[in-house]
């Protein structure tokens, strides 16, 4: 079963601030893709790699074509759904993780971890729990655990970015350079947290640069040139 | 739970204020495409005009836009604080959405208001009375909601007050011995006191220094995650709206330019305005 089906998507930025300049982000981009999938999505900067996750994530508006999600309660076009809708999804379904954690002033960082997850978990103290060993297995040291993220490094920030995103298993992650900034042994404790969702049934899209993250994760790439999908290439693997 | 388009919470259509005496040009003459809401040919004023949306449970809605843009007016006429001059409003808790709040008796709006939705205004002057006691306060909103027990009443407000850090101690000093955000606080105690599914929020952080606009956006956001109250947030602050907010309706002039997810307002933003004003933020 296909998870995704998108077709024909255009975008085009039409900044009237700066002289009424359009800017063509995405052309005509065609893929689907099938449930339980993790596709790498490559390709230079300024390709359209994140324009593509931010269109289906409904951050930006696409201009025309369409991006089928099917939802557990049936076919959905991204494009066109009604906001309320978008957000029950983003609630229960579909998780963005950006390549930036932004920060929520004077919340802890075991509890910026369990924020997607106190919506379902009544119970604070589990979901505490669950986050804590999350921030074990990477590696995050414990006196950070009850601390603001606001001064944390890169790569500390960038560790709770991902175990945010990921602690409440979503059907559905859009995630962007998840092991940018990481040492080889902590990308490999992503690489297997994100394996770990994959066996339970979610699927992936990623934006990666690095070679041994989609050697190691990815099933196919879909690299853009251009805003364009320049080419399909399966793993080996 | 899956979304479904027939369970919204509050249902506004065409809600307008004009002051003056408008003629049947003044709408067509007005709004961003003339950058006024002044009709040049009556001189009435459009404080706003033709807002329409669906609010959800537990759903959190931005308003943003300059001073003058009329968001505190849509509010304002949806807490009776203002008499529309057009326009509906249901509300689904009070006789199941099937009548005009708007169009209500006097009577009926004091119940509405006390029972089913709370107000927090940028000057504690206008949400507090500033003779009575903090406890006082808060047991006024319970009391006209119907509650009379002397000891239920104590204890839901020193509950209340714990909640937003405001001391216990400090129950029986009135407000006006209180600093800016301490204020603030036991404002929303008030305004969450008979815990409304609705809470209007209008430009709540707005003159408090940093740290306390944190604490003051820490409660809200506590109160959203808790209880899970549908709020109205209005303001001109789009980090406030960023924080707080999943929708958002971007107004100017008078009328809304712009709705939509509020990551959308802010990275992908479609009016000329909405565009300025996302580029303006810090």
């Amino acid at each position: 079963m296909n998870i995704l089906e998108v077709n024909d998507l255009s975008k085009i930025f039409h900044l009237y601030i700066l002289h009424n300049k359009k800017i063509e982000a995405l052309k005509q981009i065609n893929f689907t893709m099938k449930e339980g999938e993790i596709i790498g999505l490559t390709g230079k900067s300024g390709s359209g790699k994140s324009s593509l996750m931010k269109c289906i994530y409904r951050t930006y508006l696409a201009s025309s074509g369409e991006i089928i999600y099917a939802s557990r309660s049936g076919n959905i076009d991204m494009v066109k759904a009604d906001d309320h809708h978008i957000i029950e999804l983003r609630k229960n379904e579909i998780t963005y993780c950006s390549q930036f954690l932004s920060v929520i002033p004077r919340v802890s960082a075991v509890d910026v971890v369990c924020e997607n997850l106190f919506r379902t978990e009544k119970d604070k103290q589990a979901a505490r729990a669950k986050a804590k060993e999350m921030l074990e297995d990477l590696g995050l040291p414990t006196e950070l655990w009850d601390a603001f993220p606001v001064t944390f490094s890169g790569g500390e920030q960038q560790r709770i970015n991902v175990a945010r995103a990921i602690i409440a298993e979503p059907r559905f992650l859009l995630i962007d350079e998840p092991t940018a900034s990481l040492d080889t042994k902590t990308k490999d404790v992503v690489i297997d947290l994100i394996l770990n969702l994959k066996k339970n049934g979610t699927s992936v899209l990623c934006i990666s640069h690095d070679e041994y993250t989609l050697d190691r994760l990815v099933d196919r790439r879909l690299d853009l040139h251009l805003g364009q999908i320049a080419a399909v290439e399966m793993e080996s693997n | 739970m899956t979304w479904n388009e027939d369970n919204w919470l509050l249902r506004v259509r065409n809600l307008t204020k004009i002051y003056g005496d408008p003629n049947d040009n003044t709408l067509a003459l007005t709004g961003p495409a003339f950058n006024s809401n002044i009709c040049p040919e009556t001189d009435s004023i459009v404080a706003c005009a033709d807002i329409s949306f669906d609010l959800y449970p537990g759903e959190v809605l931005g308003i943003v836009g300059e001073s003058g843009s009329g968001k505190s007016t849509v509010v304002k006429m949806l807490y009776f604080d203002l008499e529309k001059t057009g326009g509906a409003a249901w509300l689904t808790p009070y006789q199941d959405g099937g009548v005009n709040i708007l169009e209500e008796s006097n009577q009926r709006k004091r119940y509405i208001r006390n029972n089913l939705m709370g107000m927090v205004y940028q000057n504690p002057r206008d949400g507090l009375n500033f003779g009575f006691s903090s406890g006082g306060n808060i047991a006024e909103k319970l009391i006209m909601s119907g509650n009379m027990h002397v000891g239920k009443i104590r204890e839901r407000s020193s509950d209340l007050l714990n909640k937003t850090e405001v001391p216990i101690q400090r129950m029986d000093d009135r407000p006006g011995t209180f600093s800016g955000g301490m204020q603030q606080r036991v404002q929303i105690s008030k305004a969450i006191a008979n815990n409304p599914p609705l809470l209007f929020l209008d430009e709540v952080t707005t003159g408090l220094d940093v740290s306390v606009q944190a604490k003051v956006l820490d409660l809200i956001r506590e109160l959203q995650n808790d209880l899970g109250i549908a709020m109205i947030v209005v303001s001109h602050d789009l980090s406030v709206i960023r924080m707080l907010t999943n929708r958002t309706l971007v107004m100017k002039n008078g009328r809304v330019v712009e709705s939509g997810l509020t990551d959308q307002i802010l990275q992908d933003p479609q009016h000329e305005y909405s565009q300025l004003l996302v580029s303006s933020l810090l």
